[in-house]
C-alpha cells in the first residue's frame, strides 16, 4: 500500500434486511480520478455516504483522508468535498453567493473568503456570470458552479455522485477537463457514473453490483480480464443475426448502431463465431471486420454473467 | 461553535429572505391587515339590539319603561309590534333580536303595588346577545322597582331604606374597549402564525432541494445551522411585534403602561419557543407544504385555547390544561399584563416560569429529532 487516500476494510451497511453494502474493500491512491460504475441501486450513493462519514457502517472498517470514518467524522468533512446530481445550489442566491456561503461553512471569512472566491470564480470562467442567480442557469452552468461550491476550500478528495447526469456533451467534456485538472494538482476525485465515455476517463473502476465489488482495475485490465472479442458485422437480415447470435452461450451482447452489428463475446474470436452461426442461420455477412472491446462491454458482461451463476464461471476464468 | 459559519448561514437566509419579495410582504402586511381587522370589526359588546316593542298597556307608565330601555343604549326601538304572531315573525326574520312584552294593566298594577311582570324575549341563536340583553334589562328594572318601593313608603309618609348603590370601576380598560383587548393579544397569534410557519418552512425548503444534504457533508454543526436559520427571524418576529404594537397603540389607542423591555425580553422567550417548534415540525414534514399544513393545523387550538378571543376561565378543565401547554397561553397573559395593568416581570413569575418550561422541552424535543434526522 503506497499513499491511499481512501481505504475500505469489509465495509458494509444494511437497512433492516436490506443489504446495501456487503463486504467491500478498495483503495483509492492520492491523486487518482477513481470511477465508480454500477447499476441503479447497487449501493454506489450509500458507499460515498459512508465514506463522507454521514452514515455509520454496519460492518468493517474505512479510513478517508486519515481519519477513521465511524470516530472522526468531523475531521473528514472538513477535508472533502461533495457534489451530486442535484446541484445542492441555492437557486435564490447568485453564483457569486453562493460560493461566498459554502466558503464561510468550511469556516473561510474576511479577505481570505474574498480572495479565494475570486479567485474561483476566474479559474472556473464564472466570472461573468457572478451576479447571475443560480436558478437562471441551464445544467451545465449550473454543474460547474455545484463543482466550484464543492472545491471551494481546496479538499485533497472530492466525492461526485453522478455528476453529470442530465447535462449537455459539451459541458460534460468540460467537465471532465476540469476534473482532470484538478487531479493533476493532485487532487483526488471519486466519482459515479453511468456513462461508459467517461468511465473510460478514469484512471481506475470500480464494479458494484448488488452492494457488492464485482471487480477493481484501469479501464485497460478491467476490459482484459474478460477476455472480451468484438465483431463489427454488415449482415442482410439484422433481426435474425441478432436472434441467431443471442443465443449462442459465448455471445455477451448483440447490439445495433445503425447499419452495424456489434457482436460482444467471450473467450472466443467473434469473427469466427458469426461466421460460424450466421452461416448455419443462413444470414449473409456482408462485411466484417474486428472491432475494440470497451468498458461497456465489460460492464455488461460483469452484470450479465453476476445475474446468471451459470455463466459466471466461465466469465471469471 | 464557530461563529463564522453561523454567521455565514444567517446572511444567506437574510439574503434569501431579501429575494422572496412575497414572503417578506406578507410578514408586513399581514401583521397590518390583521390587526385592522381584528382592531375594528370584533367588538364583543352588543350594543344598540334591535328591540321589538308589544305595548299592550300604551300608558305614560309603559312608555317610560320602553324611554328607560333605550336610554342605556343597549336598545334600539325598531318598530312596534301587536300581538304574539307579529312578535315571532320579527324575531324569525331578524327584523329584531329582542322583544320586550308589557302587559295591559302595567300601570294599573303599578299604581295598586300588585305584583308585575314585564316580559323580555330574546333570540338566543347568539348567546352573546342574550347575556347582553338580559344583564342590562334586570338591572334596570330591579332599579325601576326599588324606584317605585320608595314613592310608595313615601306617600305613606315612611323614609325607605336608602337603596344600595354598587358603584362599579373598572380598571385597566374602563371603557370596556375590544380593541385593547384584542390588539396585545394579535401579537401573540401572529408570532406563533410567522415564527413556526418560516421556520419549518425555511429547514423543509432545504431538503427538497437537497441542500440540506449539501451542509451535512460540511463541518456545520447542527447547532449552528439551528442557530444562524432562526437568527433573522428573530429579528423579523421583533420587528412584527413592534409594527403592532406601534399601530395598536396609534389607531386603538391600545396603552403601554409596563415596562417596554421586559415586554421585548418575553417576546424573545415566546418567539423562541415557537422557533423550537417550527424546527420540530420541519423534522417531520417532508415538504414545504407538509410543514406550511402543519403550520395551520397547529394555529387553530391557539386561537380557540389560548384566551385569545374566548375567555380562559369560561373553558372546560380539559381544554384548559391543553391550553396551559401552548406558548400562546402564557405569552397572552404577559403582554396584556405588561401592556394593560402595568404588571412586572414578579407579577408574572408564574407565566414566566411556565413558557421558559415549554420552551426548554420544545428545544430538548427539536434538538433530539434534528440532529438525529441530519444523520
Amino acid at each position: 500500500m503506497t499513499d491511499a487516500i481512501i481505504v475500505t476494510e469489509g465495509l458494509q451497511r444494511r437497512f433492516g434486511a436490506l443489504v446495501a453494502v456487503a463486504d467491500i474493500s478498495f483503495s483509492v491512491e492520492r491523486g487518482e480520478i477513481f470511477g465508480v460504475l454500477g447499476p441503479n441501486g447497487a449501493g454506489k450513493s450509500t458507499l460515498i455516504r459512508m465514506l463522507c462519514g454521514i452514515l455509520d457502517p454496519s460492518g468493517g472498517r474505512g479510513q478517508v483522508v486519515g481519519h477513521d470514518i465511524e470516530r472522526e467524522p468531523e475531521a473528514i468533512k472538513r477535508r472533502i468535498g461533495y457534489m451530486t446530481q442535484r446541484f445542492s445550489l441555492y437557486e435564490d442566491l447568485s453564483v457569486e453567493e453562493n460560493l461566498r456561503f459554502y466558503a464561510g461553512v468550511y469556516g473561510l471569512s474576511g479577505r481570505k473568503r474574498k480572495q479565494r472566491v475570486e479567485e474561483l470564480l476566474e479559474s472556473s470562467g464564472l466570472a461573468p456570470r457572478r451576479r447571475q442567480l443560480a436558478g437562471t442557469l441551464s445544467g451545465g452552468w449550473k454543474q460547474r458552479v455545484a463543482l466550484t461550491c464543492a472545491i471551494v476550500h481546496d479538499p485533497p478528495l472530492i466525492f461526485l455522485d453522478e455528476p453529470t447526469a442530465g447535462v449537455d456533451p459539451v459541458s460534460r467534456r468540460s467537465f471532465w477537463n476540469r476534473i482532470h485538472e484538478l487531479s493533476a494538482r493532485g487532487t483526488t476525485v471519486l466519482v459515479t457514473t453511468h456513462y461508459m465515455d467517461e468511465a473510460e476517463r478514469c484512471h481506475r473502476l470500480a464494479f458494484i453490483s448488488a452492494g457488492r465489488l464485482l471487480d477493481v482495475g484501469t479501464p485497460e485490465q478491467i476490459v482484459a480480464r474478460r477476455d472480451l472479442h468484438v465483431a463489427e458485422l454488415e449482415v442482410d437480415d439484422g433481426l435474425a443475426a441478432e436472434a441467431a447470435l443471442t443465443a449462442h452461450p459465448a455471445v455477451d451482447e448483440v447490439s445495433h448502431f445503425g447499419r452495424v452489428l456489434r457482436l460482444a463475446c467471450v473467450g472466443i474470436d467473434a469473427e469466427m463465431l458469426a461466421a460460424e452461426v450466421l452461416e448455419e442461420a443462413g444470414v449473409a455477412i456482408r462485411s466484417s471486420r474486428p472491432g475494440r472491446p470497451t468498458v461497456e462491454d465489460a460492464f455488461v458482461s460483469i452484470a450479465k454473467r453476476d445475474n446468471d451463476p451459470a455463466l459466471a464461471k466461465r466469465g471469471a476464468a | 461553535m464557530s461563529l463564522s459559519r453561523l454567521l455565514a448561514i444567517a446572511v444567506k437566509e437574510l439574503l434569501q429572505l431579501r429575494r422572496d419579495r412575497l414572503t417578506l410582504g406578507m410578514m408586513v402586511v399581514l401583521p397590518m391587515m390583521q390587526l385592522l381587522l381584528f382592531g375594528y370589526a370584533i367588538d364583543t359588546d352588543v350594543r344598540h339590539m334591535q328591540t321589538a316593542v308589544f305595548d299592550q298597556d300604551r300608558s305614560a307608565a309603559s312608555r317610560d319603561l320602553v324611554q328607560r330601555m333605550v336610554a342605556t343604549g343597549f336598545y334600539d326601538v325598531v318598530g312596534h309590534v301587536h300581538g304574539y304572531a307579529q312578535t315571532r315573525r320579527a324575531l324569525r326574520s331578524g327584523e329584531a333580536s329582542v322583544a320586550l312584552v308589557i302587559p295591559a294593566n302595567y300601570e294599573a298594577h303599578l299604581r295598586a303595588g300588585e305584583p308585575n311582570q314585564v316580559q323580555l324575549v330574546v333570540d338566543g341563536s347568539d348567546p352573546q346577545t342574550v347575556s347582553s340583553a338580559l344583564n342590562t334589562a334586570s338591572g334596570l328594572v330591579a332599579s325601576l322597582s326599588g324606584e317605585q318601593t320608595r314613592v310608595a313608603l313615601a306617600r305613606c309618609g315612611v323614609q325607605g331604606p336608602a337603596a344600595i348603590e354598587l358603584v362599579p370601576s373598572t380598571w385597566y380598560n374602563p371603557e370596556l374597549r375590544t380593541s385593547v383587548f384584542i390588539v396585545p393579544g394579535l401579537v401573540g397569534v401572529i408570532l406563533t402564525m410567522t415564527m413556526v410557519m418560516l421556520t419549518s418552512m425555511a429547514i423543509a425548503r432545504e431538503r427538497e432541494r437537497g441542500t440540506l444534504e449539501q451542509l451535512v457533508v460540511s463541518p456545520v454543526k447542527p447547532v449552528e445551522l439551528v442557530l444562524g436559520k432562526i437568527a433573522p427571524f428573530v429579528v423579523l418576529g421583533v420587528v412584527q411585534m413592534s409594527l403592532i404594537l406601534g399601530l395598536g397603540h396609534a389607531i386603538f389607542y391600545v396603552p403601554m403602561r409596563g415596562n417596554l423591555g421586559s415586554l421585548y425580553l418575553m417576546a424573545l422567550l415566546f418567539i423562541s419557543a415557537n422557533l423550537a417548534l417550527g424546527l420540530f415540525f420541519s423534522t417531520i414534514a417532508k415538504t414545504q407544504q407538509q410543514a406550511m399544513q402543519m403550520s395551520f393545523f397547529f394555529l387553530l387550538p391557539n386561537i380557540l385555547l389560548s384566551g385569545f378571543m374566548f375567555p380562559f376561565a369560561a373553558m372546560p378543565r380539559p381544554a384548559q390544561i391543553l391550553g396551559e401547554a401552548l406558548p400562546l397561553t402564557h405569552f397572552l397573559r404577559i403582554v396584556r399584563g405588561i401592556a394593560l395593568k402595568g404588571a412586572t416581570m414578579a407579577d408574572l413569575g408564574r407565566e414566566v416560569v411556565s413558557l421558559a418550561a415549554i420552551l426548554a422541552v420544545l428545544v430538548m424535543l427539536a434538538s433530539l429529532r434534528f440532529s438525529k434526522k441530519l444523520a
